[in-house]
């Protein structure tokens, strides 16, 4: 599926849902689906600034491609961070950088979610085109 | 009656300066002034419903549910007593203060000093010029801080705060400290968020130049025995600096009966605007100080050789001030001197006691701080189970109630009990116990939700 793909299947799951308090449930039940970091990468280097609650996102490039894996010690952040590996993860460093993340406003997230707590969203996504800018930059190098 | 409230009589028989204050407009349908007043000691019990309605914002609703404000620690609702009396200053009296000869700018004048007299009064200052307006609680302390340190603070002195204060108590003391090669000391506190005040004698007899904390935490809601501290440091002639900011709303402060050097507060949780606040001196000590800033209204004189200051309060005032904050301060005052702050804090009482009694019915309800009501104020900190802070205020927030969460800008009391913050309900005059009851079922709904 492709980072567009991803990001509109998400708004479909989102559609379906009345009140407030299902988006949440789907949310913090997606955080517990989350690929847990591995504890030896629960590090400081590891843990995004900009949110005040901790979130911790690890990047592994394989082939060609990048894979996070996160983890957040509140529950919806988690569900959060959930849905944005979900969407970037296992893209190459290219797609990662071209891509436009629209789903979050697309679901109302943003303006359910308090401005810190978005902060700290815009914070992770940031730091994964960042982690992607540097691989493309790696592997161009590479390549010349 | 003391001095203060005689000076506060003669400005008001000007009329001119009370009436831009408005306080003929938040006296309609309820006691004067002077009933409140005496009402105080008395107990009068207040009518919760009535005084709702003098708040245009608690009628609005979040999320299509009625709002449940308990974020008064960061900042209170205004009534409209103050709303007005900032409308009629600038539709009727607006001009600049102190140095026009022009019939507005007199009026203006006029009711901006009667602003510094009522709060003289309400915290029964011996003199009116020992009222200096300042944008806030954290530009009061900065300005002690500044120029304290300034003139008296030498290398190897020591500043003594304590152990529950707001970053804002702890910064600017840390800054001269650290100019002044001196060292900041802080008296510790135990389990319950009281202050640990075996040592305090030991602590003071170590070169302490000045001791500052706060009267009530903002983070845990502990009311400290300020009287005690500040008659301890007396004993070695050393100065206080009480930080009222979560003090003043609640309960009566009266630096005469406290004897306190220094005291701080903000005008925006004391019902009244943003952006003033109060720095109240001992008149001695002021006098000792140097200006903090620079500039008009400061001096009395000026050449390029020499520049003479002006006298308190004006001193400590450069510049043009914030007039209409001045009057809408004047009128937050008088509103709660007509409800009476006895009043006030046993309608508090009440309702945190009640509070208290729901919020413990449920599971896993973990109180941050001394669990009595009666010593603590205004604050109720807590945790749930496992659940983070801000998720649960998250999930509150969805239902139109307004907490506050995090570590409230004292990170050392959420370092002493080893927590990531706390969830921060913080009451007011206008809270209810239906409120109360919203607040309890909310969090139920956030453990079904999170737990």
């Amino acid at each position: 599926m492709t980072i567009q793909e991803s990001q509109d299947e998400i708004i479909g799951d989102f559609e379906v849902f009345g009140d407030w308090m299902d988006k949440y449930e789907h949310i913090i039940q997606l955080g517990k689906e989350l690929p847990i970091i591995d504890s030896q990468y629960k590090t400081e280097d590891n843990l995004i600034k900009g949110c005040q609650s901790k979130v911790w996102l690890h990047a592994e490039y394989r082939d060609g491609k990048l894979y996070f894996t996160a983890d957040s010690d509140a529950a919806i952040t988690k569900g959060l961070v959930s849905m944005v590996i979900q969407v970037l993860s296992g893209h190459t460093p290219e797609q990662i950088t071209n891509s436009e993340i629209y789903f979050i406003d697309a679901i109302g997230l943003r303006n359910h979610l308090s401005s810190t707590r978005s902060n700290g969203l815009l914070s992770m996504l940031k730091q994964i085109k960042l982690y992607a800018l540097a691989y493309q930059a790696k592997s161009l190098q590479s390549k010349s | 009656m003391h001095d203060t409230a005689i000076i506060g009589e003669g400005r008001g028989a000007n009329g001119e300066g009370r009436s831009a204050g408005g306080d003929h407009r938040s006296g309609e349908g309820r006691s004067t002034s002077g009933e409140g007043r005496s009402a105080n000691g008395e107990g009068r019990r207040l009518d919760i419903e009535e005084i709702r309605r003098d708040f245009p914002i608690l009628g609005t609703t979040v999320y299509g549910y009625p709002l449940v404000y308990l974020d008064n620690a960061a900042t209170t609702q205004k009534p409209l007593a103050v709303l007005t009396a900032m409308d009629e200053y600038y539709k009727t009296i607006n001009a600049n203060v102190h140095r026009g000869v022009h019939y507005l700018s007199q009026r203006a004048t006029d009711a901006c000093e009667a602003s510094r007299v009522t709060v003289a009064d309400f915290i029964n200052a011996r003199h009116a010029y020992e009222v200096i307006f300042t944008r806030g609680t954290t530009e009061s302390i900065n300005l002690i801080a500044a120029c304290f340190g300034k003139k008296f603070l030498q290398e190897g002195d020591s500043i003594l705060v304590s152990g529950m204060e707001h970053h804002s108590n702890i910064v600017p003391w840390q800054m001269i400290c650290e100019e002044k090669k001196a060292t900041l000391k802080v008296i510790p506190i135990d389990e319950n968020g009281e202050l640990i005040l075996g040592g305090l004698d030991a602590m003071l007899k170590s070169g302490v130049k000045l001791v500052a904390f706060n009267y009530v935490s903002n983070a845990l809601g502990t009311i400290n025995p300020a009287k005690e501290i500040i008659a301890a440091a007396h004993r070695y002639g050393i100065p206080v600096l009480l930080d009222a900011a979560q003090a003043i709303q609640h309960m009566e402060v009266d630096v005469q009966d406290l004897d306190v050097d220094f005291l701080a507060f903000s005008s925006h949780k004391l019902y009244g605007p943003t952006g003033i606040g109060i720095l109240y001196g001992k008149e001695e000590w002021l006098n000792q100080l140097p200006p903090y800033q620079g500039g008009g209204e400061m001096i009395k004189t000026v050449t390029f050789e020499k520049t003479t200051y002006n006298d308190l309060p004006f001193k400590f005032e450069a510049g043009t001030p914030d007039m209409a904050g001045m009057i809408g301060l004047g009128a937050a005052v008088r509103y709660v001197q007509e409800l009476g702050l006895a009043n006030i804090q046993h309608a508090e009482n009440e309702l945190m006691t009640y509070a208290l009694d729901v919020l413990r019915e449920i599971k896993g309800f973990r109180l941050i701080g001394n669990g009595d009501a009666e010593h603590r104020a205004g604050v109720i900190s807590f945790l749930v189970g496992n659940i983070h802070p801000f998720d649960m205020g998250e999930i509150l927030d969805q239902q139109g109630i307004a907490v506050r969460t995090g570590h409230h800008c004292a990170q050392p009391i959420m370092d002493r009990y080893c927590i990531p913050g706390t969830v921060r309900a913080s009451l007011a005059v206008y809270n209810t116990p239906a409120e109360m009851d919203r607040l309890a079922a909310g969090i139920r709904k956030a453990v079904t939700l999170l737990g």
